[in-house]
């Protein structure tokens, strides 16, 4: 295997090496160098300015509300996610067995594994249509159609749901939600019935109940899918790019009310409104990444714990 | 339910039972009569249809729209359509550009899975299994990759795509996309060519195959099964992807073609909705885009839920 390895190795491995430097590491660092500067689309070059950027984040209203609301994702799209994913792979798994050991799935399971599946592999983009002419706030949304057909709603005050600021954040997560469950629902199923027979054995022996073998055995030995999970959907709350950009008003509104971390960068630099401030929006990212980066870990710490083999 | 649709028992439950007797199939076992148990398997179906329903409703309904009529629509959105309108996807398809984008985003799609499994699987083999001064770097280096969301080095990718004159070009969002799918390919096929037995490889090179050979003819058709999950994967994560073309595949004038791709595409026609109603055009879009992935997952079905998942776990 020694013969010539050197030059293989080197053959193989420039190519992805470089186009990963390239268009990856490179804007990565980028980022945290223009976060320094004054670098702004008017100008050519730029000057260091130093912490001044990191400063005015503080200051900036606007970016304040977008991070308040970027941890509301954070903290609510996991919770509901993988709470309502927990709670369909119990019911999928626990009809049928009664006190026979092991974990199978009930009737047709394999059917609603496919149909809850679905959403989590569409593009966002068709995701936001779809729920963006259900929630329409006139009459026309097939939502307010509904609760107007039988009598819940004023048909001349039809709900606001995506304009109403108290509204569209909680709506925004339902929609994540919908996309996101089936698929978590999915993995921990292949969790479940990754579990070997024999513990649900032991434990009916033991006299265990349904309801005790799914909180005493089942849960905890999907620790590990569950903590996967959790970091997963918490890099994913931190985006929510794409919805709040295709479904909210003016893209992150009603009067920023829906603004994240992520629509916030690219509208500092790319938006309509006094865009091409790039300093100042790199400061923004390196802010995030960080953000990001302490918050996974300390999700990694606190559910981790020794690896349970079988 | 519970005594019709009872599983086929483990193999270890086999020995306790009787041997089999005419009519043994519809009595209730022992086990079998606990009410709870028919009790919880009535309530979860019931969860589990609900679920379903508020899944598939909301689709079926936006892809039976897009044969109907805007005023229609309007007038009673629950209506099924009085007749076909399959104008409303030619439509779609030829004023509204979906054609165009539909077409962007396969020669996008494929060029960048293309690439992205080359050249990942050739990184990820050889970090897998050659021993180098670098090797742990390169790959903590990619690895690295999956945990930062891509908006963060979105403003100076711009300037780095724009400096290459890639700006609105096919292959700049390809090596963007090859990029940014790297991560996640060297970490999967990497810890998946360690699963692959050595002995193999040995063979092929005391046959006196090269390196090279060795990796395109005997490791990469072994790795089949995982090349295939993380193939699939970057398939549906490269033609999903927006923000990456919302940035990087704006027409820098209006002499340039539009090649933006059909997520984008599909946003701005929503955006546009409250100036120029075409209702129906944009559902019809809608299911244009939703049909190759609908494709995709109704034939790979397994190989999606198998690989999503199982990369997750890993």
């Amino acid at each position: 295997m020694q013969r010539g390895k050197y030059p293989f190795i080197i053959g193989f491995l420039a190519l992805p090496v470089a186009v990963y430097l390239v268009f990856m590491i490179s804007p990565f660092a980028q980022t945290a160098v223009y976060s320094f500067t004054d670098w702004g689309a008017r100008t050519t070059d730029f000057n260091y300015i130093g912490f001044d950027n990191y400063t005015r984040l503080l200051e900036d209203e606007v970016f304040r509300k977008a991070f308040g609301n970027s941890m509301f994702f954070f903290i609510t799209l996991p919770v509901l996610t993988i709470g309502l994913a927990l709670f369909f792979a119990f019911m999928l798994n626990v009809g049928g067995r009664a006190n026979r050991a092991g974990i199978r799935g009930v009737f047709g399971s394999s059917v609603y594994k496919v149909i809850f599946f679905f959403p989590f592999i569409l593009s966002i983009a068709i995701v936001a249509i779809v729920w963006g002419t259900i929630l329409r706030t006139d009459s026309h949304g097939i939502a307010n159609a509904i609760l107007m057909g039988i009598g819940l709603v004023d048909e001349d005050r039809p709900l606001l749901f995506l304009s109403h600021p108290a509204t569209v954040k909680w709506i925004l997560v339902a929609v994540a939600v919908w996309g996101f469950a089936g698929f978590f629902m999915v993995l921990f199923s292949a969790g479940m019935s990754a579990i070997p027979k024999d513990i649900f054995e032991a434990a009916v022996l033991d006299g265990a109940k349904r309801g005790q073998q799914f909180f005493r055995v089942t849960l905890p030995l999907l620790r590990d899918n569950i903590s996967v999970a959790w970091v997963y959907v918490g890099i994913l709350a931190l985006d929510m790019f794409a919805l709040v950009v295709a479904l909210t008003p003016q893209q992150g509104g009603p009067n920023n009310a829906s603004q994240v971390m992520a629509t916030q960068i690219y509208q500092t630099a790319f938006g309509s409104y006094r865009p091409g401030q790039f300093g100042y929006a790199c400061a923004m990212g390196v802010t995030l990444a960080l953000f990001t980066l302490v918050l996974a870990i300390i999700q990694l710490r606190v559910l981790r714990r020794d690896r349970i083999e079988y | 339910m519970a005594t019709t649709v009872t599983p086929p028992p483990p193999p270890g439950a086999a020995v306790r039972r009787r041997p089999a007797e005419p009519g043994d199939r519809d009595r209730p076992r022992r086990s079998e009569r606990d009410p709870a148990g028919r009790v919880l398997n009535v309530f979860s179906h019931g969860f589990l249809i609900t679920w379903g329903v508020l899944v598939t409703f909301p689709l079926v309904w936006a892809v039976v729209q897009a044969f109907r009529v805007d005023s229609e629509i309007v007038a009673n959105p629950w209506g099924l359509p009085t007749s076909l309108r399959w104008e409303n996807f030619s439509r779609a398809w030829n004023v509204s550009s979906i054609g165009d984008y539909f077409i962007s985003t396969v020669i996008v799609v494929s060029g960048g899975v293309f690439l992205t499994m080359l050249l990942g699987s050739m990184a990820a083999y050889v970090l897998a299994r050659y021993e180098f001064p670098g090797n742990r770097v390169i790959y903590y280096g990619f690895v690295a990759g999956l945990t930062v969301p891509i908006f963060l080095a979105l403003i100076p990718l711009f300037f780095v795509v724009r400096n290459l004159n890639a700006l609105n070009t096919y292959h700049g969002l390809i090596m963007v996309y090859v990029a940014f799918s790297l991560p996640f390919t060297v970490f999967f096929l990497h810890s998946f060519f360690r699963t692959l037995p050595i002995s193999v490889a040995e063979q092929a090179a005391v046959d006196g195959a090269g390196h090279t050979r060795t990796f395109f003819q005997v490791m990469l058709p072994m790795a089949k099964p995982g090349l295939l999950s993380v193939g699939i994967f970057n398939v549906l994560g490269q033609w999903n992807q927006f923000l990456l073309p919302q940035t990087l595949m704006q027409q820098q004038s209006s002499f340039e073609p539009d090649r933006s791709v059909l997520a984008q595409g599909l946003v701005a026609l929503a955006v546009q909705q409250g100036y120029r109603n075409d209702i129906s055009g944009l559902f019809a879009g809608m299911t244009i885009a939703m049909l190759p992935i609908l494709v995709v997952y109704v034939v790979f079905q397994r190989q999606v839920q198998a690989g999503l998942t199982g990369a997750t776990l890993k």
